[in-house]
Protein backbone atom coordinates (compact mmCIF):
# COMPACT_ATOMS: atom_id res chain seq x y z
CA UNK A 1 0.00 0.00 0.00
CA UNK A 2 1.14 3.53 -0.69
CA UNK A 3 2.86 5.17 2.27
CA UNK A 4 2.60 8.83 3.19
CA UNK A 5 5.20 10.15 5.60
CA UNK A 6 3.47 12.98 7.47
CA UNK A 7 3.29 15.19 10.50
CA UNK A 8 -0.02 17.06 10.56
CA UNK A 9 1.61 20.02 12.22
CA UNK A 10 3.00 20.78 8.74
CA UNK A 11 0.69 22.51 6.24
CA UNK A 12 1.91 20.69 3.13
CA UNK A 13 1.41 17.40 4.99
CA UNK A 14 -2.13 18.44 5.79
CA UNK A 15 -2.81 19.30 2.16
CA UNK A 16 -1.73 15.84 0.99
CA UNK A 17 -3.55 14.15 3.90
CA UNK A 18 -6.80 16.03 3.27
CA UNK A 19 -6.74 15.36 -0.45
CA UNK A 20 -5.98 11.64 -0.14
CA UNK A 21 -8.60 11.15 2.60
CA UNK A 22 -11.28 13.21 0.88
CA UNK A 23 -10.79 11.29 -2.36
CA UNK A 24 -10.68 7.92 -0.64
CA UNK A 25 -7.15 7.16 -1.84
CA UNK A 26 -5.82 4.33 0.34
CA UNK A 27 -2.56 4.94 2.16
CA UNK A 28 -0.62 4.02 5.25
CA UNK A 29 0.03 7.00 7.56
CA UNK A 30 3.68 6.99 8.61
CA UNK A 31 4.23 9.53 11.35
CA UNK A 32 7.44 11.57 11.23
CA UNK A 33 7.69 13.76 14.33
CA UNK A 34 9.16 17.05 13.09
CA UNK A 35 9.67 18.70 16.45
CA UNK A 36 11.45 15.61 17.73
CA UNK A 37 13.65 15.80 14.63
CA UNK A 38 12.78 12.39 13.19
CA UNK A 39 13.31 13.78 9.70
CA UNK A 40 17.03 13.81 10.53
CA UNK A 41 17.29 10.10 11.27
CA UNK A 42 19.44 8.06 8.91
CA UNK A 43 16.38 5.92 8.23
CA UNK A 44 14.40 8.86 6.97
CA UNK A 45 17.46 10.13 5.12
CA UNK A 46 17.18 7.12 2.85
CA UNK A 47 13.72 8.26 1.87
CA UNK A 48 14.61 11.90 1.42
CA UNK A 49 17.98 13.47 2.05
CA UNK A 50 16.32 16.88 2.05
CA UNK A 51 14.92 15.89 5.48
CA UNK A 52 11.48 17.28 4.80
CA UNK A 53 7.96 15.96 4.65
CA UNK A 54 5.57 15.07 3.16
CA UNK A 55 7.11 12.12 1.36
CA UNK A 56 5.18 9.52 -0.62
CA UNK A 57 6.35 5.96 -1.22
CA UNK A 58 4.39 4.12 -3.89
CA UNK A 59 5.93 0.70 -4.36
CA UNK A 60 9.53 1.36 -5.31
CA UNK A 61 8.87 5.00 -6.18
CA UNK A 62 9.61 7.69 -3.61
CA UNK A 63 8.52 11.30 -4.08
CA UNK A 64 8.85 14.48 -2.02
CA UNK A 65 7.22 17.92 -2.34
CA UNK A 66 3.50 18.20 -1.61
CA UNK A 67 2.54 19.80 -4.92
CA UNK A 68 4.38 17.05 -6.82
CA UNK A 69 2.65 14.40 -4.69
CA UNK A 70 -0.76 15.98 -5.26
CA UNK A 71 -0.21 16.09 -9.02
CA UNK A 72 1.02 12.47 -8.95
CA UNK A 73 -2.12 11.34 -7.10
CA UNK A 74 -4.37 13.23 -9.51
CA UNK A 75 -2.64 11.65 -12.49
CA UNK A 76 -2.47 8.14 -11.04
CA UNK A 77 -6.09 8.14 -9.90
CA UNK A 78 -7.42 10.07 -12.89
CA UNK A 79 -10.19 7.53 -13.28
CA UNK A 80 -11.72 8.42 -9.95
CA UNK A 81 -10.54 11.95 -9.22
CA UNK A 82 -12.94 14.54 -10.65
CA UNK A 83 -11.46 16.84 -13.27
CA UNK A 84 -12.14 19.96 -11.21
CA UNK A 85 -9.41 19.02 -8.72
CA UNK A 86 -6.74 19.77 -11.34
CA UNK A 87 -8.55 20.59 -14.58
CA UNK A 88 -7.25 19.34 -17.88
CA UNK A 89 -8.46 22.44 -19.73
CA UNK A 90 -5.55 24.63 -20.87
CA UNK A 91 -6.45 27.87 -19.11
CA UNK A 92 -7.86 26.29 -15.97
CA UNK A 93 -4.79 24.11 -15.61
CA UNK A 94 -2.61 27.19 -16.04
CA UNK A 95 -4.49 29.01 -13.28
CA UNK A 96 -3.97 26.04 -10.96
CA UNK A 97 -0.25 25.94 -11.78
CA UNK A 98 0.00 29.68 -11.32
CA UNK A 99 -1.35 29.45 -7.77
CA UNK A 100 0.68 26.37 -6.84
CA UNK A 101 3.85 28.09 -8.06
CA UNK A 102 3.23 31.51 -6.50
CA UNK A 103 2.30 30.23 -3.06
CA UNK A 104 5.70 28.71 -2.16
CA UNK A 105 7.55 31.96 -1.60
CA UNK A 106 4.46 34.01 -0.84
CA UNK A 107 1.47 32.83 1.17
CA UNK A 108 3.26 29.71 2.40
CA UNK A 109 6.52 31.46 3.16
CA UNK A 110 4.91 34.32 5.05
CA UNK A 111 2.41 32.29 7.08
CA UNK A 112 5.18 29.86 7.96
CA UNK A 113 7.42 32.67 9.15
CA UNK A 114 4.70 34.14 11.36
CA UNK A 115 4.01 30.71 12.83
CA UNK A 116 7.67 29.99 13.57
CA UNK A 117 8.29 33.45 15.00
CA UNK A 118 5.32 33.04 17.32
CA UNK A 119 6.05 29.49 18.48
CA UNK A 120 9.66 28.40 18.23
CA UNK A 121 11.85 31.45 17.62
CA UNK A 122 12.67 32.21 21.26
CA UNK A 123 13.62 28.63 22.15
CA UNK A 124 15.69 28.24 18.98
CA UNK A 125 17.45 31.56 18.86
CA UNK A 126 17.65 32.13 22.61
CA UNK A 127 16.07 35.57 22.55
CA UNK A 128 12.70 37.17 21.92
CA UNK A 129 11.58 38.25 18.47
CA UNK A 130 12.20 41.90 17.76
CA UNK A 131 8.97 43.83 17.34
CA UNK A 132 10.05 45.12 13.92
CA UNK A 133 10.73 41.56 12.76
CA UNK A 134 7.29 40.42 13.87
CA UNK A 135 5.64 43.46 12.30
CA UNK A 136 7.42 42.90 8.99
CA UNK A 137 6.36 39.23 8.97
CA UNK A 138 2.75 40.15 9.71
CA UNK A 139 2.78 42.78 6.99
CA UNK A 140 4.10 40.27 4.42
CA UNK A 141 1.41 37.79 5.44
CA UNK A 142 -1.19 40.52 5.04
CA UNK A 143 0.05 41.39 1.53
CA UNK A 144 -0.13 37.74 0.50
CA UNK A 145 -3.67 37.44 1.87
CA UNK A 146 -4.60 40.58 -0.07
CA UNK A 147 -3.31 39.00 -3.27
CA UNK A 148 -5.13 35.76 -2.51
CA UNK A 149 -8.37 37.70 -2.27
CA UNK A 150 -7.84 40.22 -5.07
CA UNK A 151 -6.05 38.17 -7.68
CA UNK A 152 -6.62 34.49 -7.02
CA UNK A 153 -10.08 34.30 -5.51
CA UNK A 154 -11.73 37.53 -6.67
CA UNK A 155 -15.49 36.96 -6.64
CA UNK A 156 -15.34 33.26 -7.37
CA UNK A 157 -16.38 30.48 -5.07
CA UNK A 158 -13.02 28.80 -5.32
CA UNK A 159 -9.65 29.78 -6.82
CA UNK A 160 -10.42 28.15 -10.17
CA UNK A 161 -14.10 29.03 -10.29
CA UNK A 162 -17.18 27.15 -9.24
CA UNK A 163 -15.49 24.05 -7.94
CA UNK A 164 -12.80 23.20 -5.42
CA UNK A 165 -9.33 22.26 -6.66
CA UNK A 166 -5.95 21.35 -5.17
CA UNK A 167 -5.14 25.08 -5.18
CA UNK A 168 -7.77 25.74 -2.49
CA UNK A 169 -6.53 22.88 -0.32
CA UNK A 170 -2.92 24.03 -0.57
CA UNK A 171 -3.98 27.59 0.26
CA UNK A 172 -6.27 26.99 3.20
CA UNK A 173 -3.85 24.84 5.22
CA UNK A 174 -1.26 27.63 5.13
CA UNK A 175 -3.61 30.28 6.50
CA UNK A 176 -4.68 27.89 9.26
CA UNK A 177 -1.09 27.54 10.46
CA UNK A 178 -0.65 30.74 12.50
CA UNK A 179 -4.21 30.52 13.83
CA UNK A 180 -3.14 28.39 16.76
CA UNK A 181 -0.66 31.11 17.75
CA UNK A 182 -3.33 33.76 17.91
CA UNK A 183 -2.79 35.23 14.44
CA UNK A 184 -6.07 34.88 12.59
CA UNK A 185 -5.49 35.51 8.89
CA UNK A 186 -9.22 35.21 8.28
CA UNK A 187 -10.17 37.98 10.68
CA UNK A 188 -11.71 40.95 8.97
CA UNK A 189 -11.86 39.04 5.69
CA UNK A 190 -15.43 37.81 5.22
CA UNK A 191 -14.64 36.64 1.69
CA UNK A 192 -11.92 34.31 2.98
CA UNK A 193 -14.09 33.11 5.85
CA UNK A 194 -16.84 32.19 3.39
CA UNK A 195 -14.29 30.48 1.12
CA UNK A 196 -12.87 28.48 4.02
CA UNK A 197 -16.40 27.37 4.87
CA UNK A 198 -16.91 26.11 1.34
CA UNK A 199 -13.54 24.33 1.30
CA UNK A 200 -14.34 22.66 4.63
CA UNK A 201 -17.69 21.52 3.31
CA UNK A 202 -16.18 20.01 0.16
CA UNK A 203 -13.45 18.18 2.07
CA UNK A 204 -15.63 17.20 5.00
CA UNK A 205 -15.86 19.28 8.18
CA UNK A 206 -14.87 16.46 10.50
CA UNK A 207 -11.88 15.53 8.35
CA UNK A 208 -10.75 19.15 8.16
CA UNK A 209 -11.02 19.67 11.92
CA UNK A 210 -9.25 16.38 12.65
CA UNK A 211 -6.36 17.31 10.36
CA UNK A 212 -5.94 20.62 12.19
CA UNK A 213 -6.10 19.24 15.75
CA UNK A 214 -2.29 19.16 16.07
CA UNK A 215 -2.23 22.93 15.55
CA UNK A 216 -4.37 23.50 18.59
CA UNK A 217 -1.85 22.00 21.00
CA UNK A 218 1.10 24.30 20.49
CA UNK A 219 1.97 25.34 24.02
CA UNK A 220 4.01 22.17 24.57
CA UNK A 221 6.07 22.69 21.40
CA UNK A 222 8.96 24.77 22.76
CA UNK A 223 9.62 22.35 25.62
CA UNK A 224 9.37 19.37 23.30
CA UNK A 225 11.83 20.94 20.91
CA UNK A 226 14.29 21.86 23.66
CA UNK A 227 14.42 18.28 24.88
CA UNK A 228 14.73 16.81 21.40
CA UNK A 229 17.86 14.82 20.60
CA UNK A 230 18.03 16.56 17.25
CA UNK A 231 17.66 20.05 18.65
CA UNK A 232 20.88 21.28 17.06
CA UNK A 233 19.84 20.10 13.60
CA UNK A 234 16.38 21.61 13.91
CA UNK A 235 18.00 24.79 15.19
CA UNK A 236 20.34 24.97 12.19
CA UNK A 237 17.51 24.45 9.77
CA UNK A 238 15.35 27.15 11.39
CA UNK A 239 18.26 29.58 11.63
CA UNK A 240 18.70 29.21 7.90
CA UNK A 241 15.03 29.98 7.45
CA UNK A 242 15.26 33.09 9.60
CA UNK A 243 18.35 34.19 7.65
CA UNK B 1 -2.77 39.64 -31.56
CA UNK B 2 0.45 37.70 -31.12
CA UNK B 3 1.32 36.02 -27.88
CA UNK B 4 3.14 38.48 -25.61
CA UNK B 5 5.83 37.65 -23.12
CA UNK B 6 6.80 40.32 -20.62
CA UNK B 7 10.43 39.68 -19.78
CA UNK B 8 13.54 41.12 -18.21
CA UNK B 9 16.49 38.85 -18.95
CA UNK B 10 18.22 39.92 -15.72
CA UNK B 11 15.63 37.70 -14.06
CA UNK B 12 16.13 33.98 -13.88
CA UNK B 13 12.53 32.89 -14.49
CA UNK B 14 12.38 35.23 -17.49
CA UNK B 15 15.38 33.47 -18.98
CA UNK B 16 13.85 30.03 -18.67
CA UNK B 17 10.64 31.19 -20.38
CA UNK B 18 12.62 32.96 -23.11
CA UNK B 19 14.81 29.93 -23.80
CA UNK B 20 11.83 27.57 -23.77
CA UNK B 21 9.81 29.64 -26.21
CA UNK B 22 12.74 30.26 -28.56
CA UNK B 23 13.94 26.66 -28.48
CA UNK B 24 10.49 25.46 -29.42
CA UNK B 25 10.03 28.06 -32.15
CA UNK B 26 7.04 29.60 -30.41
CA UNK B 27 6.56 33.04 -31.89
CA UNK B 28 5.95 35.82 -29.42
CA UNK B 29 6.19 39.53 -28.96
CA UNK B 30 9.08 40.28 -26.60
CA UNK B 31 7.78 42.98 -24.27
CA UNK B 32 10.73 44.28 -22.37
CA UNK B 33 9.96 44.99 -18.74
CA UNK B 34 12.75 46.75 -16.92
CA UNK B 35 12.53 45.56 -13.31
CA UNK B 36 15.26 47.84 -12.04
CA UNK B 37 13.31 50.79 -13.44
CA UNK B 38 10.25 49.62 -11.56
CA UNK B 39 8.16 49.09 -14.70
CA UNK B 40 6.35 46.22 -13.01
CA UNK B 41 4.65 48.78 -10.77
CA UNK B 42 3.17 50.74 -13.67
CA UNK B 43 -0.56 50.98 -14.28
CA UNK B 44 -0.33 49.17 -17.63
CA UNK B 45 1.50 46.19 -16.27
CA UNK B 46 -0.96 45.99 -13.42
CA UNK B 47 -3.58 45.05 -15.99
CA UNK B 48 -1.42 42.14 -17.08
CA UNK B 49 -0.48 40.91 -13.65
CA UNK B 50 -1.50 42.03 -10.17
CA UNK B 51 1.39 39.98 -8.83
CA UNK B 52 3.63 42.59 -10.48
CA UNK B 53 6.42 40.25 -11.30
CA UNK B 54 8.12 39.03 -14.44
CA UNK B 55 7.72 36.93 -16.45
CA UNK B 56 4.11 37.39 -17.51
CA UNK B 57 2.23 36.12 -20.54
CA UNK B 58 -0.66 37.59 -22.46
CA UNK B 59 -2.38 35.34 -24.98
CA UNK B 60 -5.38 37.17 -26.32
CA UNK B 61 -7.50 37.85 -23.25
CA UNK B 62 -5.67 35.39 -21.13
CA UNK B 63 -2.97 36.71 -18.80
CA UNK B 64 -0.71 34.45 -16.78
CA UNK B 65 2.06 34.91 -14.24
CA UNK B 66 4.65 32.49 -12.80
CA UNK B 67 7.33 31.07 -15.13
CA UNK B 68 6.49 27.45 -14.40
CA UNK B 69 2.81 27.97 -15.12
CA UNK B 70 3.76 29.85 -18.29
CA UNK B 71 6.08 27.13 -19.57
CA UNK B 72 3.57 24.39 -18.80
CA UNK B 73 0.92 26.41 -20.65
CA UNK B 74 3.17 26.83 -23.67
CA UNK B 75 4.19 23.16 -23.58
CA UNK B 76 0.56 22.09 -23.68
CA UNK B 77 -0.67 24.68 -26.18
CA UNK B 78 2.15 24.18 -28.66
CA UNK B 79 2.55 20.46 -28.05
CA UNK B 80 6.27 20.67 -27.42
CA UNK B 81 8.32 17.43 -27.41
CA UNK B 82 7.46 15.06 -24.57
CA UNK B 83 10.86 15.21 -22.87
CA UNK B 84 10.30 18.79 -21.68
CA UNK B 85 7.46 17.63 -19.41
CA UNK B 86 7.12 13.86 -19.79
CA UNK B 87 3.67 12.34 -19.82
CA UNK B 88 5.01 9.31 -17.92
CA UNK B 89 3.72 9.35 -14.33
CA UNK B 90 7.03 8.91 -12.53
CA UNK B 91 9.15 11.04 -14.84
CA UNK B 92 6.64 13.87 -14.65
CA UNK B 93 6.68 13.54 -10.87
CA UNK B 94 10.48 13.94 -10.83
CA UNK B 95 10.20 17.13 -12.85
CA UNK B 96 7.41 18.44 -10.60
CA UNK B 97 9.44 17.57 -7.53
CA UNK B 98 12.38 19.68 -8.69
CA UNK B 99 10.20 22.55 -9.89
CA UNK B 100 8.56 22.67 -6.45
CA UNK B 101 11.69 22.31 -4.30
CA UNK B 102 13.69 24.95 -6.13
CA UNK B 103 11.43 27.94 -5.25
CA UNK B 104 12.63 28.22 -1.67
CA UNK B 105 16.00 26.60 -2.19
CA UNK B 106 18.33 27.23 -5.12
CA UNK B 107 16.20 30.09 -6.45
CA UNK B 108 16.17 31.92 -3.18
CA UNK B 109 19.82 31.26 -2.39
CA UNK B 110 21.16 32.13 -5.83
CA UNK B 111 19.15 35.37 -5.88
CA UNK B 112 20.42 36.33 -2.47
CA UNK B 113 24.05 35.89 -3.49
CA UNK B 114 23.46 38.05 -6.55
CA UNK B 115 22.07 40.88 -4.43
CA UNK B 116 24.53 40.56 -1.54
CA UNK B 117 27.60 40.26 -3.75
CA UNK B 118 26.76 42.74 -6.46
CA UNK B 119 23.66 44.89 -6.31
CA UNK B 120 23.62 45.90 -2.65
CA UNK B 121 27.29 46.87 -2.30
CA UNK B 122 27.98 48.10 -5.84
CA UNK B 123 24.73 49.83 -6.77
CA UNK B 124 23.12 50.65 -3.44
CA UNK B 125 26.43 51.42 -1.79
CA UNK B 126 25.54 49.45 1.33
CA UNK B 127 28.18 47.27 2.93
CA UNK B 128 27.24 43.65 3.46
CA UNK B 129 28.36 42.20 6.80
CA UNK B 130 30.68 39.22 6.44
CA UNK B 131 28.51 36.92 8.51
CA UNK B 132 25.52 37.59 6.27
CA UNK B 133 27.57 36.80 3.19
CA UNK B 134 28.95 33.62 4.72
CA UNK B 135 25.52 32.41 5.77
CA UNK B 136 24.23 33.06 2.25
CA UNK B 137 27.16 31.18 0.73
CA UNK B 138 26.53 28.25 3.08
CA UNK B 139 22.91 28.13 1.97
CA UNK B 140 23.85 28.24 -1.70
CA UNK B 141 26.42 25.49 -1.23
CA UNK B 142 23.84 23.32 0.53
CA UNK B 143 21.39 23.78 -2.31
CA UNK B 144 24.00 23.02 -4.95
CA UNK B 145 24.95 19.89 -3.05
CA UNK B 146 21.32 18.78 -3.11
CA UNK B 147 21.06 19.45 -6.84
CA UNK B 148 23.97 17.07 -7.33
CA UNK B 149 23.14 14.45 -4.71
CA UNK B 150 19.37 14.28 -4.78
CA UNK B 151 18.16 15.63 -8.08
CA UNK B 152 20.93 14.61 -10.49
CA UNK B 153 22.63 11.66 -8.81
CA UNK B 154 24.07 9.53 -11.64
CA UNK B 155 21.64 10.68 -14.28
CA UNK B 156 22.61 12.88 -17.21
CA UNK B 157 19.63 15.14 -16.53
CA UNK B 158 17.25 15.58 -13.59
CA UNK B 159 14.45 13.40 -15.00
CA UNK B 160 16.71 10.91 -16.75
CA UNK B 161 18.31 10.72 -20.16
CA UNK B 162 16.90 13.88 -21.63
CA UNK B 163 16.64 17.53 -20.71
CA UNK B 164 13.38 18.71 -19.15
CA UNK B 165 11.89 21.88 -17.68
CA UNK B 166 13.60 20.92 -14.42
CA UNK B 167 17.08 21.32 -15.94
CA UNK B 168 16.11 24.55 -17.67
CA UNK B 169 14.75 26.07 -14.47
CA UNK B 170 17.80 24.83 -12.58
CA UNK B 171 20.42 26.21 -14.95
CA UNK B 172 19.03 29.75 -15.14
CA UNK B 173 18.99 29.96 -11.33
CA UNK B 174 22.51 28.59 -10.99
CA UNK B 175 23.76 31.15 -13.51
CA UNK B 176 22.57 34.05 -11.35
CA UNK B 177 25.40 33.94 -8.80
CA UNK B 178 27.79 33.43 -11.73
CA UNK B 179 26.64 36.83 -12.94
CA UNK B 180 27.77 38.24 -9.61
CA UNK B 181 31.25 36.83 -10.15
CA UNK B 182 30.90 33.63 -8.15
CA UNK B 183 31.97 30.59 -10.16
CA UNK B 184 29.74 27.95 -8.68
CA UNK B 185 30.95 25.36 -11.16
CA UNK B 186 34.52 25.44 -9.93
CA UNK B 187 35.31 22.34 -7.93
CA UNK B 188 32.03 20.75 -9.02
CA UNK B 189 32.82 18.48 -11.96
CA UNK B 190 29.44 16.74 -11.89
CA UNK B 191 27.58 20.04 -12.02
CA UNK B 192 29.91 21.34 -14.74
CA UNK B 193 29.34 18.26 -16.88
CA UNK B 194 25.59 18.65 -16.43
CA UNK B 195 25.79 22.32 -17.37
CA UNK B 196 27.62 21.38 -20.58
CA UNK B 197 24.93 18.85 -21.46
CA UNK B 198 22.17 21.38 -20.75
CA UNK B 199 23.89 24.03 -22.86
CA UNK B 200 24.27 21.57 -25.71
CA UNK B 201 20.64 20.47 -25.50
CA UNK B 202 19.45 24.11 -25.51
CA UNK B 203 22.01 25.21 -28.07
CA UNK B 204 25.00 27.33 -27.03
CA UNK B 205 23.94 30.32 -29.11
CA UNK B 206 20.51 30.56 -27.52
CA UNK B 207 21.95 29.93 -24.06
CA UNK B 208 24.55 32.67 -24.46
CA UNK B 209 22.01 35.07 -25.93
CA UNK B 210 19.70 34.61 -22.95
CA UNK B 211 22.56 35.04 -20.47
CA UNK B 212 24.42 37.96 -22.00
CA UNK B 213 22.86 40.56 -19.66
CA UNK B 214 23.35 38.68 -16.43
CA UNK B 215 26.89 37.75 -17.38
CA UNK B 216 27.59 41.39 -18.15
CA UNK B 217 26.14 42.50 -14.81
CA UNK B 218 29.46 43.20 -13.11
CA UNK B 219 30.26 45.65 -15.89
CA UNK B 220 26.83 47.24 -16.16
CA UNK B 221 26.58 47.97 -12.44
CA UNK B 222 29.49 50.37 -12.84
CA UNK B 223 27.26 52.70 -14.83
CA UNK B 224 23.99 51.92 -13.06
CA UNK B 225 22.26 54.88 -11.51
CA UNK B 226 22.01 54.23 -7.78
CA UNK B 227 19.09 56.64 -7.58
CA UNK B 228 16.99 54.13 -9.47
CA UNK B 229 17.31 51.75 -6.60
CA UNK B 230 16.13 54.17 -3.92
CA UNK B 231 12.57 53.03 -4.38
CA UNK B 232 13.52 49.40 -3.80
CA UNK B 233 16.20 49.93 -1.21
CA UNK B 234 14.12 49.45 1.97
CA UNK B 235 12.37 46.41 0.53
CA UNK B 236 15.59 44.80 -0.71
CA UNK B 237 17.45 45.45 2.52
CA UNK B 238 14.58 43.95 4.54
CA UNK B 239 14.48 40.96 2.26
CA UNK B 240 18.17 40.13 2.10
CA UNK B 241 19.77 41.74 5.10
Amino acid sequence: MMELYLDLISPPCRAVFLFAKALGIPFEFKYVDLIAGQQYSSEFGELNIVAKIPVMKDGGFTLSESTAILKYLVQKYSGSVGDHWFPAGLQQRARANEYLSWQHANLRGHCQKVFLLRTLFPVIMGFEVLEETMDAALENMKQSLNLLEEKFLQNKWFILGDKISVADVVAVVEIMQPLGTGVDGFEGRPKLIAWRGRVKEELGEELFDDAHKALMQLSSLPEKLKSSREFEKVKLSFQRFFN
Amino acid sequence: MALELYLDLFSQPCRSVYIFAKKNNISFDFKKLSLLDGEQYGEDFGKISLIRKAPALRDGDFCLAESIAIMLYLAEKFKTPDFWYPADLQQRARVNEYLSWQHTAIRMHGSKIFWLRLMIPKVMGVEVPEDKMNAALDDLNSSLKLVEEKFLQDRPFIAGDQISLADLVAIVEIMQPVGAGLDVFEGRPKLSAWRDRVQEAIGKELFDEAHQYILGAQESVKTMDSNKMQFFKPKILRLFM
